[in-house]
């Protein structure tokens, strides 16, 4: 049975806070501001709010939000776990709760000190954030301590497995840099590196090399979904789930799924992307653009297959064709990317993809860009979601 | 205290706020080149504007400066502090706290402001002032006052060239910690970090218990037979949650791996690799390849494994090329 989701919600409002490697304030600070901003894009005030949806990982409680923005009095709220994977799953949660009545306007947000705070690239040598200490256990005695090294754990299996190289590595870090080179809220503003940068940058993980790695960032950011008939009357022309969908596969780990027959896969995604193409009718084909979830230059390529635009293991020959690029076959990651926009848990790509539907994003493709794809965090129980324009 | 004690000695404490530690003062040694490269060599500053004369030169600062951090250094008692400190107006006042009890004491935080570049034969004048006292607070360490004083610092003309904040706490040590605060064992050394290990509950105890006698187990499940790895309570084909284990040969194949370089955590060796293995058994286990180069590992390479004590704690499958 395929999900009835199709135009029963749209994103009517997106926000961000700076991004920052030291924002001074706290974790709530950040929501507040990344809620509100994305309230006022939309003309919506706090007190529109009904729902409210966020990541299990988020450090801020619902009610303190709506607390801190003067909400009303919620009918929703929901969590979405597993780190990124949580990103376009909170579009999931929203959009069923605004098709069935639960709620009639949800703000999605995330917000983290994600480098002043808990540093991401201590995985769990720390506090475990999330998940049991038991699972990790497995691999904490050996070292095997950081997300890094889990995704560096599958793509060398990839790499040994395709004709991937170092090239078609460098060519994703490159493009999406190049789009951040453009886009003021970006870290990397104005600060192209080339391939002796890239080259001789520090070694983390092998096969993955410094820019290989996004980078771990302050920031919040959050969008308003709300139900179509609404949207109509609202400041921005509204942007529609077409599709959302998410999946855990079979003999599915958090980041650590190395007991399947092959781990150079993501199955999960391939099943969520099937579940979001059969919702919206849409083919990869009708897909104009994307938000593909980058915390790595690898995953990319991963979830390139997984969404059909190219054959399984041939991400490397696809991207190496200028595909992410402005004039390419699926400009990707137009706002530079979590390399090298910030690290917002996947929340800034939604937003990005939401600009790209409009027509705004400061890396707009010259061609008409009716749907776009963005997806969550991968290694994890994730998903991803098919945006269209209103008609 | 009684209410009464505690308002008394509050009001005594607090009679020091606006009071100044010492009258200005001129530092021992005007701003000099040997104890800035002194300084930035201690400290791996390798910024060429405080020792390469060429260099600072031709700089935006047009000759060698001081490092701004270095400030405070200017004023410094130096050496004698250590045996013979000071009996200024601030000890006189952290007295007043250790008879009341709030012996323990802990530097919390510091700021500062710089406002010009210092220069070679710069004078530095410093001079304190106990800036404010804070209302009695319930801290982790235990219950106490924040104390902060403020250092503005002049030069030879009398203009103001940075200003230092100091924050200290003064408390009554909770039982549980001493005013130090560290936690060294009984003779003195503190312990060497040992590797992260897993905790142990229902699921997983048994499994780790072997490894600690040198033995790697698989769980097996008594129904179906079907062997599983990270053991978990219930067999995923037949439901069954009736098991028991056998022993691995730990004869193995490199499926994946990666060497880690960066981080580097404490209590790990490196070079470090981290595998992939798909054992004779026919399950898969995460373990390091030790005993060859990190590049000679190959996915495919055939691995033996033996259970090792790899630290002071620790006991763990490690493996080694096959032969």
């Amino acid at each position: 049975m395929v999900a009835d989701i199709k135009d029963k919600a749209a994103i009517v409002g997106v926000g961000s806070t700076e991004f920052s490697k030291n924002s001074g304030r706290s974790d709530l600070s950040l929501a507040a501001e990344a809620c509100k901003a994305a309230l006022d894009d939309a003309g919506l005030k706090p007190k529109d709010v009904d729902g409210m949806v966020t990541f299990t990982m988020d450090m801020n409680e619902e009610v303190d939000v709506a607390r801190a923005l003067g909400c009303d009095d919620l009918t929703f709220y929901s969590r979405v776990p597993y780190g990124g994977g949580a990103a376009t799953g909170c579009l999931h949660q929203a959009a069923m709760a605004i098709a069935t009545g639960m709620a009639e306007t949800v703000v999605c947000y995330r917000a983290l000190n994600g480098r002043s705070g808990h540093r991401y690239s201590e995985g769990v040598s720390g506090d475990l954030i999330t998940g049991s200490a038991i699972h990790y256990g497995w691999y904490t005695p050996y070292g095997l301590l950081t997300p890094t090294s889990w995704v560096a754990m599958y793509h060398k299996r990839y790499m040994h497995l395709t004709d991937c190289t170092e090239d078609v590595m460098f060519e994703i870090a490159h493009a999406t840099r190049e789009y951040a080179v453009n886009n003021p809220a970006a870290f990397f503003y104005k600060r192209p590196f080339t391939r002796e940068d890239y080259d001789n940058a520090k070694k983390i993980c092998d096969p993955l090399k410094l820019y290989d790695c996004c980078q771990e960032s302050d920031g919040g950011s959050a969008v308003v979904l709300t139900t179509p008939e609404r949207a109509k009357d609202l400041k921005q022309p509204g942007v529609l789930i077409k599709g959302v969908a998410q999946c855990s596969g079979k003999d599915q780990e958090e980041m650590t799924s190395f007991y399947r027959p092959e781990i150079a896969a993501i199955p999960e995604m391939d099943i969520a992307a099937k579940m979001a193409y059969e919702q919206s009718g849409l083919t990869p084909d009708d897909i104009d653009a994307a938000v593909i979830y980058d915390a790595f230059t690898a995953i990319v390529l991963w979830q390139l297959e997984s969404w059909g635009f190219c054959e399984q293991g041939k991400a490397g020959e696809f991207v190496l064709s200028g595909a992410l690029r402005p004039d390419g076959r699926l400009p990707t990651n137009t706002h530079g990317g979590q390399l090298s926009e910030a690290y917002i848990h996947g929340v800034n790509g939604i937003v990005e993809a939401v600009r790209l539907t409009r027509g705004t994003s400061v890396n707009q493709p010259k061609k008409d860009v009716n749907h776009v794809l963005v997806t969550s965090g991968v290694g994890v129980p994730t998903g991803g979601a098919l945006l269209g324009k209103m008609d | 205290m009684t209410p009464e004690e505690r308002k008394a000695f509050e009001d005594k404490v607090h009679a020091y706020v606006g009071r100044e530690v010492n009258a200005p003062q001129k530092g021992k040694d005007d701003v000099n080149k040997a104890m800035i490269r002194h300084w930035a060599e201690v400290m791996g500053d390798e910024n060429p504007a405080y020792t390469d004369e060429e260099y600072a030169a031709k700089s935006s600062k047009g000759g060698i400066i001081a490092p701004p951090s270095m400030l405070q250094i200017w004023s410094m008692e130096g050496y004698p502090m250590a045996h013979n400190p000071s009996q200024d107006v601030q000890r006189e006042l952290h007295n007043v706290f250790d008879e009341h009890g709030f012996a323990g004491v802990l530097g919390t935080n510091t700021s500062a402001e710089y406002y010009r570049d210092l220069r070679p034969g710069d004078e530095v004048h410093a001079h304190t002032v106990i800036d404010k006292i804070s209302e009695q607070k319930a801290t982790q360490r235990g219950i106490g006052y924040f104390i902060e004083t403020v250092t503005n610092f002049t030069d030879q003309n009398d203009e103001a060239v940075g200003k230092i904040i100091f924050r200290v706490l003064k408390f009554t040590p909770n039982d549980s910690n001493d005013a130090t605060g560290g936690d060294d064992s009984d003779d003195g050394m503190p312990e060497a970090p040992t590797r992260i290990a897993s905790p142990r509950g229902h699921d997983n105890k048994w499994w780790w218990d072997a490894v600690d006698e040198g033995k790697v187990l698989i769980q097996r499940c008594k129904s179906c037979q079907t062997l599983r790895h990270p053991p978990r309570p219930m067999c995923g084909e037949c439901q069954s949650i009736e098991w028991d284990s056998i022993e691995s040969t730990l004869d193995g194949e490199v499926f994946s791996f990666t060497e880690l370089h960066y981080p580097k955590f404490p209590g790990y060796q490196y070079p470090l690799v981290c595998a992939v293995i798909s054992l004779g058994e026919g399950t898969r286990i995460i373990s390091n390849i030790v005993g060859c180069e990190p590049e000679d590992v190959y996915i495919g390479m055939k691995v033996k494994g033996k259970v090792e004590q790899v630290d002071e704690k620790t006991m763990l499958p490690q493996f080694y090329p096959a032969d």
